[in-house]
C-alpha cells in the first residue's frame, strides 16, 4: 500500500517536472508567434526588400529601411569582439595555463562578478568616461562605434572567458606532457599544442560572445548616438536592430510599432542563426 | 526559517487587506471618472494636475493615457475619451472638436555653457539639423563639427521641431539620436561641440539656450509670441465637455493648476 503510494508520488512529481520543464518550451513558442503575428504584415505590406535592404528608416512617413541597424549591428559586434576576444582569451589562458590556485581563487569569483553587473551600468560608466575620452582624443562626439565596442568587449569577457577555459581545461593533460617531453617550453606547449586543440570551444565562446554583443540594447543606446546613417569611421555614430526597437517603442503605434517588431523578425532571425552555429561547434568539440 | 518568514507574511497580508478595505471604501462614492488620452509631451503635466485633482476632489478618477496628439485627438472624436491632448495645432479637418489652451510650451535650442555661439537664426538652425551645417566654424568659431542632437522618430517634441524649425525639410540621417529631454540635455551638458533641442521647462544651469533671431526663449518673449518656436498644450473635447469633464478642465484653467504648470517650467496660458 505504502509502496504503490510511494510509486503514485514519484510518477505526479515526474509529471510536474516535465510540464515545468516544457513550460519554457511554451514561452519560447509564444514569444516567437507574438513578434511574428506583430511583425511579419509589414514585410508583406511594405516588401522583404524593402525593409531589409531599405536605406532610409521614418516610419512615421511610411520608410521601414532597416538595412543601416543591420550593418551596424554586425560592426558594433565584430568590434567588441576585436576588442574582447583577445583580451578574453588571454585571460582564459592564463586562468587555465599560467595561474596558481590563489590567483585563480580571486579571478574566478571576480569574473562572476563582472557577469553579474547590470547593463546600464557599463553604459553609464561608457557615457561618463569612454565617451569623453574618445571626444577628447581622437574628436567626432564621443558616441561612435568606437566607444560602442570597447563597451561591448568588456561586456562579452565573461561569456568569452568562461568558455574558453571550459575548453582548455577539457585539453587532455598528456598533451601538455607530450610537448613538455619533446623540449617545448611553457608558451610554445600552450600556443602549439594546448590552444590549436580547444579551437572550436574558443571558437564558440566567441560566437556564444556575438551573441551577447548583437543582442545588447541598454548600453549600446547610452553610448552609440544612434544616428541613422551606415557608419563612416569608427568615429561615426550608429545605431543598432535592439537600439531602435528600444528608442521608438514608447511613442509608436500603427505602422510604427509594426516596424519595430518587423525589426524584432530580423534581430531574432540573427541570433538563431549564431545560436545554430554555437551549437554546431560546440557539438563537435563534444564528440570529439 | 518560518519563525523569520512568520511576520513578513503576517505584514503582507494585513498591507493587502487594507488594500482591498480602501478599494472597496472607495468604489463605494466614486462616481466621477474623467479619461483622458493623447499627446506623451502634454501627459506627464496632466498626470500631475490629474494627481492634485484628485486630492482636492476625492469623488473623481481621471485616467490620463499617452498615444501621442494624434491618437489623442482620434480618441475625442469618436468619444472614447472626454478628453483629447495634444501638443500640436490642429489640421482643418480636426477644427471641429472644442480647444482649449492649457499652456504653452517653448523649445529651447541649447548648447554647452562654454560655447560662445549665443545666438543663431532659425535658417542656420535648420541647416544644422538638415546636415547642411556641419562645422562650427561657419558659426564664428573654432574649426570644429557640430555635434547636433535630434529626438527619436515618434516623439512629440521631434515633431513639433520638425513643424515649427524644419519647414519641410528632413531632418539628416547622421544626426544624433537620444529617446528624451533628459538625455539631450545629459549629452549637450558634457559635449562642449554638441546642439540639441529640449522642452524649455528642462533647461537649467548645465545648458545655455540659444537666441533665435535674436530673441531669447524667455517666458516673456514667448508670450509676447516673439519667440518663435512654441507649441500649445491643448485639451480637446467633441461639443461640449461633460459636467466631470468640465470640472477638471475649471481645476487646470484654474489658479492653482496654471501655478502648477508654471512651477513646471511651462508658459501658463493665464496670469493671475
Amino acid at each position: 500500500m505504502s509502496s504503490s503510494r510511494a510509486v503514485f508520488k514519484e510518477r505526479i512529481i515526474k509529471q510536474v517536472l516535465t510540464v515545468f520543464a516544457f513550460s519554457s518550451l511554451l514561452f519560447l513558442f509564444l514569444i516567437f508567434a507574438f513578434i511574428l503575428v506583430e511583425g511579419l504584415p509589414l514585410f508583406y505590406k511594405v516588401g522583404v526588400k524593402n525593409i531589409i535592404f531599405g536605406m532610409k528608416w521614418a516610419p512615421t512617413k511610411g520608410f521601414f529601411g532597416i538595412f543601416p541597424m543591420i550593418v551596424s549591428s554586425f560592426l558594433v559586434t565584430f568590434g567588441a569582439l576585436i576588442i574582447g576576444g583577445p583580451l578574453g582569451l588571454g585571460c582564459a589562458v592564463y586562468l587555465a595555463e599560467y595561474a596558481g590556485k590563489r590567483q585563480k581563487l580571486f579571478l574566478k569569483p571576480a569574473l562572476e562578478l563582472l557577469a553579474g553587473i547590470p547593463s546600464v551600468v557599463y553604459g553609464f560608466l561608457g557615457v561618463l568616461y569612454i565617451v569623453p575620452f574618445i571626444r577628447y582624443f581622437f574628436g567626432g562626439s564621443g558616441f561612435s562605434l568606437l566607444a560602442t565596442s570597447i563597451v561591448l568587449g568588456i561586456m562579452i569577457l565573461p561569456t568569452v572567458i568562461s568558455i574558453s577555459y571550459d575548453a582548455l581545461m577539457s585539453v587532455p593533460r598528456s598533451y601538455r606532457e607530450g610537448a613538455l617531453a619533446m623540449g617545448s617550453t611553457k608558451w610554445q606547449s600552450t600556443w602549439r599544442v594546448v590552444i590549436p586543440a580547444g579551437k572550436s570551444g574558443i571558437l564558440a565562446s566567441c560566437i556564444l560572445g556575438m551573441g551577447r554583443a548583437i543582442g545588447e540594447t541598454m548600453a549600446v543606446i547610452m553610448v552609440a548616438g544612434n544616428a541613422l546613417k551606415i557608419p563612416g569611421s569608427v568615429l561615426d555614430p550608429l545605431r543598432t536592430l535592439t537600439s531602435n526597437i528600444a528608442l521608438e517603442l514608447s511613442y509608436a503605434s500603427g505602422d510604427h510599432r509594426m516596424g519595430l517588431f518587423s525589426t524584432g523578425v530580423v534581430l531574432l532571425s540573427i541570433i538563431m542563426v549564431l545560436n545554430y552555429f554555437a551549437n554546431v561547434v560546440i557539438r563537435r568539440t563534444v564528440i570529439k | 526559517m518560518m519563525r523569520k518568514l512568520a511576520p513578513v507574511l503576517l505584514a503582507g497580508l494585513c498591507l493587502l487587506a487594507a488594500g482591498c478595505g480602501d478599494a472597496r471604501k472607495k468604489g463605494a462614492y466614486v462616481k466621477h471618472v474623467v479619461n483622458i488620452a493623447g499627446s506623451t509631451s502634454v501627459m506627464p503635466f496632466t498626470e500631475k494636475l490629474a494627481e492634485h485633482f484628485m486630492v482636492e476632489r476625492p469623488t473623481f478618477i481621471v485616467n490620463v493615457q499617452s498615444g501621442g496628439s494624434t491618437a489623442g485627438i482620434q480618441a475625442c472624436m469618436n468619444d472614447t475619451v472626454e478628453i483629447g491632448m495634444s501638443s500640436r495645432e490642429l489640421k482643418a479637418d480636426e477644427k471641429k472638436l472644442g480647444e482649449i489652451t492649457i499652456c504653452l510650451d517653448g523649445i529651447a535650442l541649447i548648447v554647452h555653457p562654454g560655447n560662445p555661439v549665443t545666438s543663431l537664426t532659425l535658417s542656420q538652425v535648420r541647416d544644422i539639423f538638415s546636415g547642411t551645417l556641419k562645422n562650427w566654424k561657419d558659426l564664428g568659431w573654432i574649426d570644429r563639427s557640430i555635434d547636433a542632437v535630434t529626438r527619436e522618430e515618434g516623439s512629440g517634441t521631434r515633431g513639433a521641431f520638425e513643424e515649427l524649425v524644419m519647414n519641410k525639410q528632413e531632418i539628416d540621417d547622421g544626426i544624433m539620436v537620444q529617446d528624451s529631454n533628459g538625455s539631450v540635455k545629459e549629452v549637450v551638458a558634457t559635449d562642449p561641440y554638441a546642439i540639441g533641442y529640449v522642452s524649455l521647462g528642462m533647461v537649467d544651469e548645465r545648458v545655455a539656450a540659444v537666441s533665435i533671431d535674436g530673441v531669447a526663449p524667455t517666458a516673456k518673449a514667448i508670450k509676447k509670441k516673439r519667440y518663435k518656436i512654441v507649441r500649445p498644450f491643448l485639451y480637446l473635447t467633441n461639443g461640449a465637455p461633460a459636467e466631470d469633464a468640465q470640472a477638471f478642465i475649471d481645476y487646470v484653467l484654474s489658479k492653482d493648476g496654471q501655478v502648477l504648470l508654471k512651477k513646471e517650467g511651462l508658459i501658463p496660458a493665464h496670469e493671475f
